[in-house]
């Protein structure tokens, strides 16, 4: 397979060093000079020094027939440059950006970026996870990224206790999906009666977890969202 | 009317002077403070240091209801990010993008894009001045191609752009 990767940092670097060795052919773009220069004494000729947000650059590279541009620089503009030259001006079949605001994730993808890798997502996903508390915990991805599954767990102080599912004003867009009590998953019934310790697995979209973590949590959120 | 200006260079703090005094409501936008030293002393809209492709400092700026918006930092793609965000994600009905490589801004005229090249138009007023014919459109902010659906379902550019398709083969 033939891939072209945008950004000679960590990322880009170590990435392509994985990718050779599983033996796929690759060009690195990387415009800086220098860098460009320390990773060909490192990887040898697949190091270009040219910026893979220029169009000619890009056909020079060979983008016309990449199976895969993945643009991994620092920059969250850059990279969306980079995907959107690749996929609406040569055809490539698969562009991945690296995000680092997250905030951008759902506009790159409404921009035509295939795959959306998150640095910031996956350490702040990580840190969820260690929380225990009256937080929300993002466990998924579904629908290229359009829904989240959560888990809430109730707590003495949540507004959801001792309700049942139709006592609860869930956003539209928002299912309760299956309640796990004493580690065993049970499905959630019209009779249900949320308990402290209780943890409800949700679908949910993006855009309506604020609202549904007000439902089943009640706090504000401990980390800004 | 509410115009959003990000990037405080000369031509972002003229406009903002300009527009201010036609009773324009101008929010403008720079990383730097010092940027903002090129604003008239009685510039009365609102300069705000911020990352203008950060979509909370947007919002913070008013971009939800406003009815311009001009990208024009040094950095293409970053008026690239910042244009795209307030057409898409603020729905700003009108945005234009200074993109100085002619060949993106050609790009991104076709993909929804109002685009100002100032590469183009100065190669045009140059040559003009010099007795050349006008470069049609050169001098103008490159009207968007009308599309009836969004940028991600609008399928492909034309394969005339000034890019070498065959080339690395």
């Amino acid at each position: 397979m033939f891939v072209i990767v945008v950004g000679g940092g960590r990322i880009g670097f170590y990435l392509t060093k994985e990718l050779l060795a599983e033996g796929h052919e690759l060009v690195l773009m990387e415009k800086d000079p220098r860098s460009a220069e320390r990773i060909r004494d490192d990887l040898g000729a697949v190091v270009v020094n040219r910026d893979g947000c220029e169009g000619t650059h890009l056909a020079e590279a060979g983008a016309n027939r990449a199976s895969i541009v993945a643009a991994v620089t620092g920059d969250d503009a850059d990279n969306l440059v980079v995907c959107q030259m690749a996929k609406h001006h040569f055809d490539v079949p698969r562009t991945i950006a690296r995000v680092n605001n997250p905030r951008n994730e759902a506009l790159f993808r409404h921009l035509g970026v295939d795959e959306i890798i998150s640095p910031t997502r996956m350490v702040l996903a990580a840190i969820e996870q260690d929380i225990p508390v009256h937080e929300l915990l993002h466990l998924a991805q579904l629908e290229g990224g359009e829904l989240d599954l959560i888990e809430a767990q109730i707590a003495g102080d949540s507004p959801a206790l001792g309700r049942r599912p139709s006592d609860i004003d869930l956003p539209d867009g928002c299912t309760l999906f299956v309640l796990i009590r004493d580690d065993k998953a049970q499905s959630i019934r019209p009779d249900t009666v949320f308990a402290e310790g209780d943890k409800v697995i949700a679908i949910s979209r993006t855009e309506c977890e604020t609202d549904l973590r007000r439902q089943l949590i009640g706090a504000a959120p401990m980390l800004g969202a | 009317m509410r115009t959003i200006i990000v990037g405080c260079g000369r031509v972002g703090a003229g406009l903002a002077t300009q527009l201010a005094d036609d009773g324009h409501e101008v929010v403008i936008l720079d990383q730097s403070n010092e940027a903002f030293r090129r604003l008239s002393p009685s510039f009365p809209g609102q300069a705000l240091r911020g990352d203008g492709t950060d979509e909370s400092v947007l919002r913070r700026a008013g971009a939800e209801g406003a009815d311009w918006f001009l990208a024009l930092t040094n950095g293409d793609n970053r008026n690239i990010l910042a244009a795209q965000l307030a057409a898409k994600t603020f729905s700003i009905p009108h945005v234009v993008c200074k993109i100085n490589d002619p060949v993106r801004a050609q790009a991104y005229a076709t993909l929804g894009v109002n685009t100002v090249d100032r590469t183009m138009m100065m190669i045009d007023s140059i040559g003009r001045f010099m007795g050349r014919p006008a470069m049609p459109g050169a001098t103008n902010v490159t009207r968007a191609v009308p599309r009836p659906a969004s940028v991600a379902d609008a399928g492909h550019m034309p394969n005339d752009l000034a890019v070498d398709r065959t080339g690395g083969r």
